[in-house]
């Protein structure tokens, strides 16, 4: 499966779909794939302020953890609940139903990637 | 198996194990207010002494064990017990003492025999590790290394310094970083090069953190099981900026007699008693995780240690006044501690040095035994242990639940994270030719046959009490007792 | 050589496998200037002489005296089984049950041992149990700055000292900051500890029954922290928690505890059980090992660690905590020993702990120049004030009477010089108490 090429990419493996003066983020398929079933997501709350490149959750599989690393910065509007109860809701459907959460921006987008250099990024990492 | 709640029987007496009922006997309704009472009694087990026996005698014969299988876990050092040493922890006249006797002035006189014990185990780990003093409060080896990497930062702070870089390798157990982190360190890691700690790494390091650096964490033989040969450079590098060396003595059973840390410029050690000095791993605990340094950390050891006096009886030392504090409740796991001074006393110097020796020959001998069977990444010597990684197209898991099937426990797998699909066996000494041989076959069989089926393989083991759990639905739905099942 | 099996012919051909002429060729990676400069141990001993010695040192021990030594620490009865069962070599000599397959025994253990830790306290949850009571306060309290946010931790001075002072040494080098609120003769100042927790408290810590013996109900000052948005935590005497308003109904969110009481020898200082427990809400940030209940490829029921992105070897600098064991066999012992006595087992032994104390204080309240600290309840220790400084009385009695009085406070509590805490468990008899009293009432 290929990365949307509607969306923007960092190269911590989140995504980022902008719409209009806010973004909606999550996990890539690459890094739902590196973790192996995800049995936990902590994503930040409602209200909280999120700033691009610093850490603002976890997710965890069983032998594994990874932080959750904003790819932008603003303030979270909205939180995906499901994952609470529903985790692997993130391996079925990375780029879907496996959203994490809304942020309303605090200015432009910028500094990530587009489909294609996400995917060399990935292509690099897999060796 | 049932648990114990499913064989309990409302109202069953237990009454009888361990106190006589007296009809006169106060309720605590008699002798504490009501508002101080819990609503209802706690749900415990309510089952005869004989279901109670059968009940943990059941659940024992799930388990494997050093007394039932070879148990090559790397890193861990599955030693034999002796039987004489648990003998000795269980001897009254040590199990009955309450540690606070020894901090009254005549009770001082009434634990002559025990804080004989701790001053010559003291004194044991001292002569074997070429340190000054221990401290023996420690209550295992991940907390040894709390208590090593803060007296690493005591030292610091007595200088009037505050250096916040603690350099850990790459090959580290995952405990360094986290018990650097809790004593306030920021964990830098240190690439090796080919498998070893690397001196221009460890120059740059130190460039870069300069006035910044605590120390640096070791262990060593490494993770890979291999004896770091640049160490004499590694000690200059680290002491040119005056941080300190930490010794992770998890692989000491491969050095005993041949090198001493302290010797060659370690300033804080912890050792695992539990591992190197045959104490029994419990299940995952108690362990004793004793913390040795050279002269100028002596000052900063946890308080009280014992020491012997002129008139030749035993005693606490009188306090430094620059300890870290207290790292136990008193001296440490004292039952852990007798079972280890025991096993030095039976052995003496030719028996601990022998145990080193034996120790790395089991595991040349089985390297070579495997290296056709296994990809054995180093071939060099390795010390107590080696690693090796699956052969080409099956998982190191895979051959590990086959080895459970052939009725021996797997090797230590997946660590380190440096080798692929790695597996990591530590044979110890106290393990035959035959027995190293019967394992060197199942390896090779779990092999061949994984070959030739690897879906029968993937299901194995097929004749335990269960097969391969479903973690992942352990870790989503949490039923982590009985009543959030 | 004693437990190493090769005979000389198994070792020859061995080193001729490895390919080398000596066993100390091994170890050419070791420079001859890096070998020992001195391995003075003594020569081995046989067997039989190495248990002689132990068992003279052994004999250098007096543990036949009559004692009422308890602050935290208790005698009590060990069931006979309890050393037969946890003595089962399957159980002592198996590693950590990383294998579960081959280690259901361990792992179903220690989920039935946090099923009645929970169930003692009256919580959620325990984990699979920590070092001891003083390193399981520590870890509650991180726990609590983790969960808050917050760095400010308030202590009960009625505390445990000895626990208290691990957390100070445990917490050095952390950002957090330990408040510490004054005791009132042996009583917590519930009053002063709720002016201490506020919107910055990340938790407020207090024992019950606390050092001094006395019981309290912290429900109220429970509920001042939840309005705060501070978590509360309660240090618990497990025996006594057969009768005592639990930690859950009390609104605590932690619950901590010393487990040596139940079938752990006192074994002059360890190893013991930190006990655990919590509410759900706060699972990803319990330190420790963790038993969780799932099922095999063909539905079996079966047991496996779990939750363990928690721990150090996957989070490693930001694990919940560095710990890697849990007291395994301590948690087995205690398990084992909370199946024998059961619920009505475990209220005898505290009633009876408790009958005795009360029967100790009025024989020693009768003595001239004796009261008691406070008038607060008590369950099976007490504290009294003596004429005198109570050190000096306690040396004297075990000198001239073989007897131990209990323990001087004065050491851990400034002006507290002459004031001595009396435990009793069901070991103790009236015929001792007797004896207590009158050779102290000698020495007043």
């Amino acid at each position: 499966m290929s990365d949307p090429k509607e969306l923007k990419y960092s190269k911590t493996h989140e995504w980022v779909r902008v719409e209009g003066e806010e973004a909606v983020v999550g996990i890539t398929q690459f890094a739902q794939d590196a973790l192996g079933d995800i049995t936990y997501v902590e994503v930040p709350a409602e209200g909280d302020a999120v700033e691009q490149e610093k850490e603002c959750g976890s997710v965890e599989s069983v032998k594994a953890a990874s932080d959750l690393i904003s790819p932008v910065t603003g303030t979270v509007v909205a939180v995906n609940a499901e994952l609470e109860n529903a985790p692997e809701v993130v391996n079925q459907d990375p780029y879907g139903k496996g959203w994490m959460f809304k942020v309303k921006l605090a200015g432009p987008v910028e500094g990530l990637l587009d489909a294609d250099a996400y995917a060399k990024v990935c292509a690099e990492e897999a060796h | 198996m049932k648990t114990i709640y499913e064989e309990s029987v409302p109202g069953r007496a237990t009454l009888g194990i361990v106190l006589k009922d007296d009809p006169a006997q106060p309720g605590c309704a008699d002798m504490l207010p009501a508002q101080m009472l819990r609503g209802a009694a706690p749900r415990l087990p309510e089952c005869a002494e004989i279901d109670v026996v059968r009940h943990f005698t059941g659940l024992a014969e799930l388990n494997y064990s050093v007394d039932a299988n070879f148990y090559p876990l790397g890193s861990c050092t599955m030693k034999y017990n002796p039987k004489c040493t648990e003998a000795v922890s269980q001897l009254p006249g040590f199990a009955r003492l309450h540690p606070m006797l020894a901090q009254l002035k005549a009770g001082e006189k009434a634990c002559q025999g025990a804080l004989q014990v701790l001053c010559d185990t003291e004194r044991f780990l001292c002569e074997i590790t070429g340190m000054k003093g221990f401290t023996l409060q420690p209550m295992a080896g991940a907390n040894g290394e709390f208590t090593g990497v803060s007296l690493i930062a005591a030292y610091h702070q007595a200088k009037g310094r505050s250096r916040r870089v603690m350099l850990i390798p790459d090959s580290a157990h995952g405990t360094n970083p986290a018990s650097a982190a809790m004593a306030g360190f920021t964990a830098v890691t240190v690439e090796s090069k080919d498998g070893m700690v690397d001196p221009e790494a460890l120059k740059a390091a130190v460039a870069e953190h300069g006035d910044n650096l605590a120390g640096l964490m070791m262990t060593c033989p490494n993770t890979l099981g291999l004896m770091e040969t640049r160490l004499k450079e590694i000690v200059q590098i680290i002491h040119s900026v005056d941080a300190l060396l930490y010794y992770d003595g998890a692989n000491m059973n491969a050095i005993m007699g041949k090198m001493r840390v302290g010797d060659v410029g370690f300033d804080v050690v912890h050792l695992n008693l539990h591992k190197t000095f045959a104490t029994p791993h419990g299940g995952g605990g108690p362990g004793s995780g004793p913390v040795g340094v050279c002269e100028k950390l002596l000052p900063f050891l946890p308080a009280p240690r014992v020491e012997r006096r002129a008139d030749g009886s035993y005693g606490f030392m009188i306090d430094s006044g620059k300890s870290i504090g207290r790292i136990g409740p008193f001296y440490g796991s004292f039952g852990v501690i007798l079972k280890a001074c025991a096993y030095i006393v039976r052995l003496g110097a030719e028996g601990i040095k022998r145990a080193s020796e034996y120790a790395v020959l089991n595991a040349n001998y089985m390297r070579r035994k495997l290296e056709d069977v296994l990809q054995v990444p180093f071939d060099r010597i390795c010390m107590h242990e080696f690693v090796a990684s699956a052969p080409e197209g099956m998982r190191a898991l895979d051959i590990a639940k086959g080895l459970l099937e052939l009725g021996y426990h797997a090797p230590t797998i997946y660590f380190p994270l440096l080798v692929h699909e790695c597996l990591m066996p530590e044979p110890t000494e106290t393990e035959s030719k035959q027995t190293l041989d019967a394992f060197c076959d199942a390896v090779r069989k779990v092999v061949e046959d994984g070959r030739k089926d690897p879906e029968a393989l993937a299901q194995a083991p097929r004749n335990l009490p269960v097969t391969r759990l479903d973690e992942t639905a352990a870790a989503r739905h949490m039923i982590l007792t009985e009543d959030m099942a | 050589m004693p437990y190493i099996p090769h005979s000389q012919a198994e070792l020859e051909e061995m080193l001729a496998t490895v390919g080398v002429k000596t066993l100390d060729d091994l170890f050419a990676d070791i420079s001859p200037d890096m070998r020992p400069k001195s391995f003075n141990l003594p020569e081995g001993m046989d067997e039989g002489a190495a248990c002689a010695f132990f068992e003279d040192l052994a004999a250098r021990n007096r543990t036949a005296m009559a004692s009422f030594l308890g602050a935290g620490y208790y005698d009590h009865n060990v069931p006979k089984a309890v050393d037969a069962l946890a003595g089962q070599s399957a159980f002592y000599t198996a590693y950590t049950p990383y294998q579960a397959e081959c280690s259901q025994g361990t792992l179903q253990a220690i989920f039935e041992f946090q099923t009645a830790i929970a169930r003692l306290m009256d919580l959620d949850f325990a984990n699979a149990s920590v070092y001891d009571g003083g390193s399981a306060l520590f870890e509650a309290s991180t726990m609590c700055v983790r969960q808050t946010k917050r760095s400010r931790v308030v202590v009960d001075e009625a505390v445990n000292p000895v626990w208290r002072s691990m957390l100070a040494t445990y917490t050095a080098n952390q950002p957090i900051e330990i408040v510490t609120v004054p005791q009132k003769n042996g009583t917590s100042d519930v009053d002063a500890l709720k002016a201490a927790v506020d919107g910055q408290t990340a938790c407020v810590i207090v024992q019950n029954p606390n050092f001094f013996g006395v019981v309290s109900d912290f429900t109220e000052l429970f509920a001042h922290a939840k309005s705060q948005k501070a978590l509360s935590v309660i240090s618990v005497y497990p025996v006594m928690q057969a009768v005592l308003k639990t930690p859950g109904e009390m609104g605590a969110d932690v619950a901590v505890g010393e487990g040596q009481s139940l079938g752990l020898p006192l074994s002059f200082g360890g190893p013991y059980l930190g006990l655990m427990a919590c509410r759900k809400s706060f699972v990803r940030q319990m330190p420790g090992r963790l038993v969780g209940r799932t099922v095999d490829t063909q539905g079996r029921t079966g047991y496996v660690l779990t939750l363990q992105a928690r721990e150090q070897h996957i989070r490693r600098a930001k694990a919940t905590s560095n710990i890697c064991s849990n007291q395994s066999l301590c948690a087995l012992r205690a398990l084992i020993y909370l199946s024998l006595v059961g619920p009505q087992g475990l209220r005898k032994v505290a009633e009876r702990g408790m009958a005795l104390a009360r029967y100790a204080s009025q024989m020693l309240l009768a003595l001239p120049g004796v009261t008691l600290l406070n008038d607060r309840p008590f369950g099976n220790e007490f504290a009294v004030c003596l004429p005198k400084a109570a050190a000096p009385l306690v040396d004297a009695l075990i000198e001239r009477y073989g007897v131990v009085a209990g323990y001087p406070v004065g050491r851990h509590y400034q002006g507290m010089d002459n004031v001595l805490l009396v435990a009793c468990t069901e070991k103790n008899t009236r015929e001792q108490i007797d004896r207590l009293v009158e050779s102290l009432g000698g020495l007043l």
